[in-house]
């Protein structure tokens, strides 16, 4: 670990911001809970937060190994709005990144995350384009090793190089082994030991062309547990891990670990945490019409997604939280939430945690964050959109639930119009081959096949007009 | 008067029958269905004696009625006549002309031989009201579909569901040129000479004919009233109006009973009036009309089916090289329909003879299958006569729209519970095809989705560990909606598909 290249630039990074921020910032965290309930009251006039675009000051956070002082929100580069270009495919609109970098870093944001395979394997040279406009000292470059199907030493190599070219940089902050966290040290040693990456990542880390590496994890508590046994022998320097109020008890628990155990294991061993999903792909800020009146009856000026990231960034081991912002509004709302942050009570944390996660698990929503990792299905069906179009319904109170509801003729007609809206007949559920293809590489470990049939099942009941009449589940 | 009744009738009549090809989602045929149920060739093929029984003597006693009201294709030449009759110094541009005899029965004995032969199709050109309905389905229905389409645009973007985009596509090349040509030849005759095609062409307007000679109530001509102005004569798009030195006479074989006549007498020589009994007709010999619209339409139809082969979508498959990225959407091949030994024809129609003997390929079911599985057949022997394809649905189990509308009792009405007891044809497997074994993977959409379960899965090697499962189809249960053939991902051309039965084989 090459401590003094560090310091070096942080002193340079601090030299240039002003030491005044310093108290400001540090301790954030160290002092969570600070608020308590009074926003049940007074409504704390989130809408009055207009001015923190202004005047407020982005919360950071420091990574003590390096004295990074890191922005509590992160951009995660996974997200943008791609175009079709004069050949049909699609292609990531660079104006708009460009304008969305620039926004962020002009209030104050300083990491950014992206990955190899993002937005069709767009987003490292969209992400590099944008930032190469500002100056390299005055931001984090994440990105990943996601050596999924290639594991060969050459491949894993040139998809490490890339990523410096792409960028446009020499050296990258956060490097992460990607998604880890299925099967176990095979997968590991497959992915990282035979080919030698592993060995050849920590001389770059020694070399400082990676400052900090870490691994990015979706899974179980027992691989979980198997990675950090391997802290001894690599030194993570820092983990990514999922991160809401959802996740924080009620993640699946035989397939994915509940975040409460991920983050006081990480906290115990100081390891620094980045978030990710703290929004679940968006779907904590369009939540069920229930839970949506539950947040806005505690403060109606707050944002339904400001309650999540808030959520996440009262915790002090939190490094930086990512959100996958698409549109301009989405990351102002965000900086109203981190510029001037204010973290949750006690209280509060668990009225998220516990109260409304509960009421979420009520419904029987499908875990997906529309990440695209199981994209493209090789049989052409588009299945975040299936799952987001029937989340959205079960969400807006839109599901047929059964026949002898009210207006059911109605729902039902609504519901397979805009299915068929949402996505082409020929890319449905009904389409599924169930050839498991798409499995291995969902992070929630949705059974997607499965999902998608019990979807098939349900429309093709809506269109013969068979559903149930009693009250069921599905 | 009576020509202001006539006007109001054939209006309503033409509308509410050009909706039923128009509305796609089959509602209008609630209140409308009878329409079609009443056109002559219709209800003669579908033995509908009451039908055809009512409209002789509708005729016996009224003369052309049907001709000038319920006949769509004659009131589209009435609109057209009229739109030509707007121009300057048009509006009496009609004279008499002689009965072209030769072709007027030529054509209907061969359209009688036709019939009887079996070759529905060749009939099909000549018969109005399926020529009109290929014409309503073939151009009018497409651009009832994009007004729909632009509507259900902003219905979407307004989040409301009061409008679903409908997917417009071409059913078959031959029989979209069939109803531009029999469209552009009706159009320039009408244009020209008002009801020529009805009374030298149309087989249903000759047999109409023969009753209306004798008519109860006809037009008279009172010579003692007659000025031998010639306005009648002038005004009559039928052309039968004889005005002349050696007498005044109205052939009736060829009036449609339009009343233009009566209106245009100032007068007050022609009456329509009780004449039972009295023969107006005088015999003629040829003339000089010429037969040529017949052989163009020959030509033109025979030009547009050399055509059809060329109708398949060529797109190359995108090559797998492994997931390398997270998004974006695979390449969908669009299918192809497979070569069927025996055509696919719908459920209620019994048996393939019995339906293309019936069947006068007017396209009303093709118009109101909201599964995009009916489509004119491009095969020559049954051109244009609806056949069933899965390529971009499959024939659902709770829909029966086209029995509902068939006027020509060709698919017998049936409720979606008959409907079950019917199987119209089978499945068949290509294994080579199929992608669990020309992939490796695990599939079994088809079975999943049997209405009836007839598809078993098996033990692909019944012998080793692989616990891949391919399909076997129970031909007992089989029923032939084609749920398999069309959710198979083998593409372009589905790996199980479907064959018609010749006779449809019942539970």
């Amino acid at each position: 670990m090459n401590t003094k290249n560090i310091d070096r630039r942080e002193f340079l990074k601090k030299a240039g911001t002003g030491a005044a921020t310093l108290g400001a910032v540090a301790l954030a965290g160290a002092c969570a809970p600070k608020k308590t309930g009074k926003a049940l009251t007074q409504g704390s006039g989130e809408d009055s937060r207009a001015h923190v675009l202004e005047t407020g000051k982005m919360e950071l956070r420091v990574n003590p190994a390096t004295g990074d002082r890191v922005s509590l929100l992160g951009y995660g580069c996974m997200r943008w709005q791609m175009k079709k270009d004069a050949n049909g495919r699609d292609t990531v609109d660079q104006d708009n990144v460009n304008n969305l970098v620039d926004y962020a870093i002009a209030h104050g944001v300083n990491y950014f995350d992206s990955a190899p395979t993002y937005l069709q394997g767009q987003s490292e040279g969209a992400l590099g384009e944008a930032l190469s406009r500002h100056p390299r000292d005055s931001y984090f470059i994440a990105t990943k090793l996601s050596n999924f199907n290639n594991q060969s030493r050459a491949g894993s190599m040139k998809m490490y190089q890339d990523s410096f070219r792409h960028l446009q940089t020499d050296h990258l902050d956060y490097y992460l082994l990607h998604s880890l966290g299925r099967g176990g040290a095979e997968t590991f040693a497959q992915r990282f030991v035979d080919n030698g990456m592993m060995d050849f990542l920590l001389k770059e880390r020694e070399a400082g062309k990676i400052r900090q590496l870490g691994l990015s994890f979706h899974g179980s508590r027992d691989q979980f547990d198997y990675l950090l046994t391997l802290h001894d022998q690599y030194h993570w320097d820092f983990l990514q891990i999922q991160m809401n109020y959802w996740d924080w008890k009620h993640a699946d628990g035989n397939r994915n670990v509940n975040a409460d155990y991920l983050y006081d294991e990480l906290d115990k061993r100081e390891i620094p945490i980045v978030v990710m999903e703290p929004l679940m792909g968006g779907r904590l800020a369009n939540p069920t019409e229930s839970v949506a009146r539950r947040l806005k009856e505690r403060d109606p000026h707050a944002s339904l997604a400001s309650w999540a990231f808030r959520f996440v960034g009262s915790y002090p081991r939190v490094l930086t939280a990512l959100s996958g912002m698409v549109y301009l509004e989405h990351l102002q709302d965000n900086l109203k939430t981190f510029m001037d942050f204010q973290p949750l009570s006690e209280e509060e944390l668990d009225f998220l945690g516990t109260d409304i996660a509960d009421i979420m698990a009520r419904f029987p929503t499908i875990n997906c964050t529309n990440c695209d990792y199981c994209m493209p299905c090789p049989y052409g069906i588009d299945i975040p959109r299936i799952f987001k179009h029937y989340n959205d319904c079960v969400n807006n109170g839109t599901f047929v639930q059964n026949r002898d509801q009210e207006n059911y003729e109605k729902l039902r007609r609504a519901y397979l119009v805009s299915y068929d809206r949402a996505v082409p007949t020929i890319r449905q559920a009904s389409h599924c081959t169930t050839c498991e293809q798409c499995v291995p590489y969902c992070p929630q470990s949705i059974d997607i096949p499965r999902e998608l049939l019990r979807i098939d099942r349900y429309v093709e009941r809506l269109k013969r007009g068979t559903l149930e009449g009693a009250s069921s589940g599905e | 008067m009576l020509r202001k009744i006539r006007i109001t009738l054939a209006a309503l009549c033409f509308t509410a029958i050009t909706l039923l090809f128009l509305d796609f989602t089959g509602t209008l045929h609630l209140w409308f269905g009878w329409l079609a149920k009443i056109q002559f060739l219709p209800a003669v093929l579908a033995v509908n004696l009451v039908v055809v029984i009512a409209l002789a003597l509708l005729t016996l006693l009224f003369g052309r009625i049907y001709c000038s009201i319920l006949c769509p294709l004659g009131v589209f030449q009435d609109i057209v006549s009229w739109l030509s009759a707007r121009r300057k110094g048009k509006k009496a541009r009609f004279h008499y002309t002689k009965e072209i005899k030769w072709l007027r029965y030529g054509l209907l004995a061969v359209f009688i031989v036709l019939l009887v032969a079996g070759l529905n199709s060749l009939a099909a050109l000549l018969a109005p009201y399926s020529s009109y309905g290929r014409i309503a389905q073939n151009l009018f229905a497409p651009l009832y579909q994009w007004g729909n389409n632009v509507l259900a645009y902003f219905s979407e973007r307004a989040d409301s569901y009061a409008f679903v985009t409908k997917d417009v596509w071409l059913k078959s090349l031959p029989t979209f040129g069939i109803a531009v040509v029999t469209f552009v030849v009706v159009v320039a005759l009408a244009w020209r000479s008002g009801r020529t095609y009805c009374n030298t062409v149309c087989p249903v307007g000759t047999v109409l004919g023969f009753l209306s000679r004798f008519a109860a109530f006809r037009p008279t001509i009172d010579a003692s009233k007659c000025s031998t102005c010639r306005a009648c004569e002038k005004n009559c798009k039928a052309s039968c109006i004889e005005v002349g030195k050696d007498g005044k006479r109205i052939d009736y074989s060829r009036c449609v009973n339009c009343f233009n006549c009566l209106d245009s007498c100032k007068f007050g020589a022609l009456k329509y009036r009780f004449a039972w009994g009295k023969s107006g007709r005088k015999t003629s010999a040829a003339q000089e009309r010429d037969p040529s619209d017949i052989g163009r339409r020959a030509f033109l139809t025979g030009t547009a089916i050399a055509l059809t082969g060329t109708l398949l979508h060529a797109q190359e498959n995108p090559e797998d090289d492994g997931k390398k990225r997270d998004g974006g959407l695979a390449d969908i091949l669009p299918k192809q329909a497979p070569a069927r030994s025996v055509p696919v024809t719908p459920f209620g129609s019994e048996s393939i003879k019995k339906f293309f003997q019936r069947c006068t390929a007017c396209q009303l079911c093709v118009s109101v299958c909201p599964n995009h599985v009916l489509r004119p057949s491009a095969s020559l022997e049954h051109l244009m006569q609806p056949v069933m394809s899965f390529e971009r649905g499959y024939c659902r189990p709770e829909c029966v729209k086209c029995s509902e509308v068939c006027p020509t009792g060709a698919i017998l009405k049936i409720t979606p519970e008959e409907k079950t007891q019917w199987k119209v044809g089978v499945a068949s497997v290509d294994y080579d095809l199929c992608i669990v074994n020309r992939d490796g993977v695990k599939c079994g959409n088809c079975a999943r989705h049997c209405p009836v379960g007839a598809i078993r899965m098996v033990r692909k090697d019944p012998d080793s560990q692989n616990r891949l499962m391919i399909p076997t189809v129970n031909e007992e249960r089989c029923i032939g909606c084609g749920a398999c053939e069309n959710l198979c991902p083998s593409r372009p051309i589905s790996a199980i598909t479907i064959n018609g039965y010749e006779v449809h084989h019942t539970t």
